[in-house]
């Protein structure tokens, strides 16, 4: 594994690794210093082209948590208004000594563009690009399921047979796909909850379920449900917006009261932040007992020191595979 | 204005090439229906063929051995960006002509959507005198249908038909002719001096952002879809408005299996709509997109297994009328980058002859003969811009504009080693079939040798 670009291009057994492995770091992070020192002397960029604090904070902790030291980079907007194109915002960053990129971008395939143009030579790690993927929050959304659902005996397990429901706009979300593709790689069954509009064409071919019901959806039963952000562009877009109203959508695909009691207490609440409360997801919901909203952003550090030690800890061998 | 300078023109005005001046004698060429001739070319005319022709041999004239090679009539391009005047660093009249001549044609259509828009009888002009001056092929301009391309009001149509341009096929190629009132009335208008309408059909609210084909792939890779739909509607649309004002309409790069079914039905109906493919749309599909490359990234853009399939046989059967390059060059700059804000388009001039013989006529599953090459790259392509004297028959006393290719000959597509100024071709690295050999331009051999002959005095 060179790169991170797709969860698709992991398989079942290297997306067992780095669960593993996440499980590894974050019993590290119990102890009273936190800090290890696998990647001492190496330079780890942030190269962020669009606003996210969270998941610039998670990598720069996890980075920070494993010795590296960190730039940020943080260019707002697309490279071409900025003036400076990607290629050469890479290339100068490479040129002042980093090791590995970490790239958030707003124009889908970015980082794969980043990792194969032959512009630098560093490891990429996608941290999310545009409507295409985020592997690292699927991998903490994964992490997070398999830790509460298989308890003591996740180590080495995948998860097979947990049904979850992700719930929302689709269309825009590479949260969604991300966790799509991992999902159904580590053997759970995925079903999509989302109006219409707000699910992309081609959908019929991903290896999941899509329904347009949420009630329906939960009452088939449910392990974990995903409830997506809903951008509040969304509801002026051309033609007038992809749904009627914000009402509307929350009766029909909010999380409210009456929908966490048919989840039962079992099936765990998730969501990738930051939450609109009242439009996708109820107060309660959000702050019920099953929610594990809060410690999907502990595990991400986890998740992401994994990602970090095993892309740019210079044993390669150990992790095996190429992405 | 002047021009800014280019490595690949000379600056210098030189009046119009003086042809006819060489003799060529053409020995064992093979006419696009099978048989076999020799081909006397002399005061820019075929002036014998046969033994007549043979007799010529020891005359003095430079002889062609064209043993096993097809002779075809010039090809014509009615879809070419020359971009000059104004993008000179991604093509010139000049660099995009020789590449053109490369290529086998020996008339080509330059799109309108230069900088400034050639919208007026001053821009269409300079572009008709550039050409000329250079002297690689016949450079027919096209002239917007709109000021600007605006799409608000109708450009002097008439002043650039009356031009020394004479322009027949009007267009603003890059922006779909939207409003429909507006369509109605260029459609109308342009009957008063036979030109026509070549529609880019884009329905551009359901466009908006899109830079890929709406489907399978473009859900995979989180890219916003360019449905077939949007194409359709507005095919559907102009059919219907041509047959209510009884005007003939071009349909630009049509891309896909709708589109096809819609032009076979409308022209069953007897509405006079031509419509054209574009080499790229003829072999490659959306799976290549899966890079990110955006070598890839073209408009209208590259479709399904199924809408490639669909093309093909609609240019077999005749539904599509010809093949047309929309030869589109950009510098790297423009291409070196993320899909999202690359730029939209494809160079074809120098591949689009290989890439139809690599696609129909070595094709198994299609009928595509070189007498259908003929008729689709030459014949129709003038017919549709009124230009009466390309795309003749190869006969006696026909204008000797001709191409010579080497139809058992493949050769690696090497992006610096085309002659057009830019490098985005999305054929590197493959090989493709079918050699021009010769290039002849109103009896001035362009192309010999596989290599451009420029004009005694021009660089």
């Amino acid at each position: 594994m060179r790169h991170l670009l797709s969860a698709k291009d992991l398989s079942r057994e290297e997306a067992v690794a780095i669960l593993d492995t996440a499980a590894t770091m974050a019993a590290t992070q119990q102890r009273e210093i936190k800090k290890l020192p696998p990647l001492r002397g190496k330079t780890v960029v942030n190269l962020f082209f669009e606003d996210s604090t969270r998941t610039r904070i998670s990598f720069e902790a996890a980075a920070k948590r494993l010795s590296a030291d960190v730039i940020n980079f943080s260019a707002k907007g697309s490279s071409v208004s900025k003036g400076e194109s990607l290629k050469d915002t890479a290339q100068t960053l490479q040129a002042m000594g980093a090791d590995g990129v970490i790239i958030r971008h707003p124009a889908s395939g970015a980082p794969f563009r980043l990792a194969t143009s032959g512009w630098i030579d560093t490891p990429v790690i996608n941290a999310g690009d545009g409507k295409h993927q985020h592997p690292t929050q699927a991998l903490l959304d994964a992490y997070t399921m398999r830790r509460n659902l298989r308890g003591d005996d996740a180590i080495g397990s995948d998860l097979g047979g947990v049904r979850v429901l992700v719930v929302g706009d689709v269309l825009h979300s590479r949260v969604a796909r991300s966790n799509v593709d991992l999902l159904h790689t580590l053997g759970a069954t995925v079903t999509l909850v989302s109006p219409p509009t707000l699910l992309p064409v081609g959908v019929e071919r991903w290896p999941c379920a899509v329904s347009y019901d949420l009630d329906g959806a939960i009452a088939q039963g449910a392990d974990a449900i995903m409830m997506l952000r809903v951008q509040r562009e969304r509801m002026s877009a051309a033609g007038g917006g992809f749904f009627p109203s914000p009402q509307e959508y929350s009766r029909k695909f909010g999380l409210d009261r009456n929908r966490l009691a048919a989840l039962g207490p079992d099936a765990l609440v998730m969501h990738p932040g930051p939450m609109n409360r009242g439009l996708e997801i109820s107060a309660e919901a959000a702050d019920s007992a099953q929610a594990v909203i809060l410690e999907q952003v502990t595990n991400g550090v986890a998740v992401r020191m994994a990602v970090l030690y095993m892309l740019l800890g210079g044993s390669e061998g150990a992790t095996g595979g190429t992405a | 204005m002047s021009a800014p300078a280019s490595k690949d023109r000379s600056g210098a005005s030189v009046a119009a090439p003086a042809r006819g001046t060489s003799e060529y004698l053409i020995l064992g060429a093979t006419l696009p229906d099978g048989s076999t001739t020799d081909l006397l070319l002399r005061d820019g005319v075929i002036a014998a063929t046969g033994a007549e022709a043979t007799s010529a041999r020891d005359s003095g004239v430079s002889t062609i051995d064209a043993t096993g090679l097809v002779v075809l009539p010039g090809l014509v391009d009615l879809h070419t960006h020359l971009r000059e005047p104004g993008r000179e660093d991604a093509e010139t009249v000049w660099s995009g002509t020789r590449a053109a001549a490369l290529g086998g044609f020996t008339c080509v259509h330059a799109m309108a959507n230069t900088q400034p828009v050639a919208d007026t009888a001053g821009v269409v002009e300079q572009v008709w005198r550039l050409g000329r001056d250079a002297g690689w092929v016949d450079v027919r301009p096209v002239g917007a249908v709109t000021v600007g391309l605006g799409g608000e009001r109708l450009a002097e149509l008439g002043a650039m038909a009356d031009s020394a341009a004479t322009v027949r096929v009007f267009s603003d190629d890059g922006v779909c002719v939207d409003d429909p009132v507006l369509m109605r009335r260029a459609l109308e208008y342009v009957k008063a001096f036979d030109g026509v309408i070549a529609q880019h059909a884009q329905e551009p609210r359901l466009t908006s952002g899109a830079v890929m084909n709406e489907g399978v792939v473009s859900a995979e890779l989180g890219l916003t879809g360019w449905p077939a739909v949007a194409e359709e509607s507005i095919i559907a649309r102009d059919v219907l408005l041509a047959e209510h004002v009884g005007s003939r309409v071009h349909i630009c790069h049509l891309s896909t299996a709708g589109s096809v079914d819609i032009v076979r039905w409308a022209k069953a109906r007897g509405i006079q709509v031509t419509a054209e493919v574009t080499p790229h749309h003829l072999l490659l599909t959306d799976e290549a997109v899966r890079g990110y490359d955006p070598q890839f990234k073209v408009n209208p853009p590259l479709r399904t297994a199924q809408d490639v399939l669909a093309v093909r046989q609609g240019l077999a059967d005749g539904t599509i009328d010809i093949v047309a390059t929309d030869h589109a060059p950009h510098p790297s700059e423009d291409k070196d980058c993320e899909f999202d804000v690359a730029a939209f388009g494809m160079t074809g001039l120098e591949t689009a002859l290989s890439v139809v013989i690599e696609s129909m006529v070595l094709a198994d599953d299609v009928e595509f003969g070189w007498e259908d090459v003929a008729r689709t790259m030459s014949s129709a392509p003038a017919a549709i811009g009124r230009v009466h004297d390309q795309g003749r028959p190869v006969a006696v006393g026909e204008p000797a504009h001709l191409t010579l290719v080497d139809p058992g000959s493949r050769w690696p597509v090497v992006p610096r080693e085309l002659l057009t100024a830019s490098d985005n071709t999305p054929f590197a690295g493959r090989e493709l079939p079918g050699r021009v050999v010769a290039t002849f331009y109103g009896g001035r051999a362009t192309v010999l040798d596989a290599t451009p002959i420029p004009i005694e005095g021009l660089a």
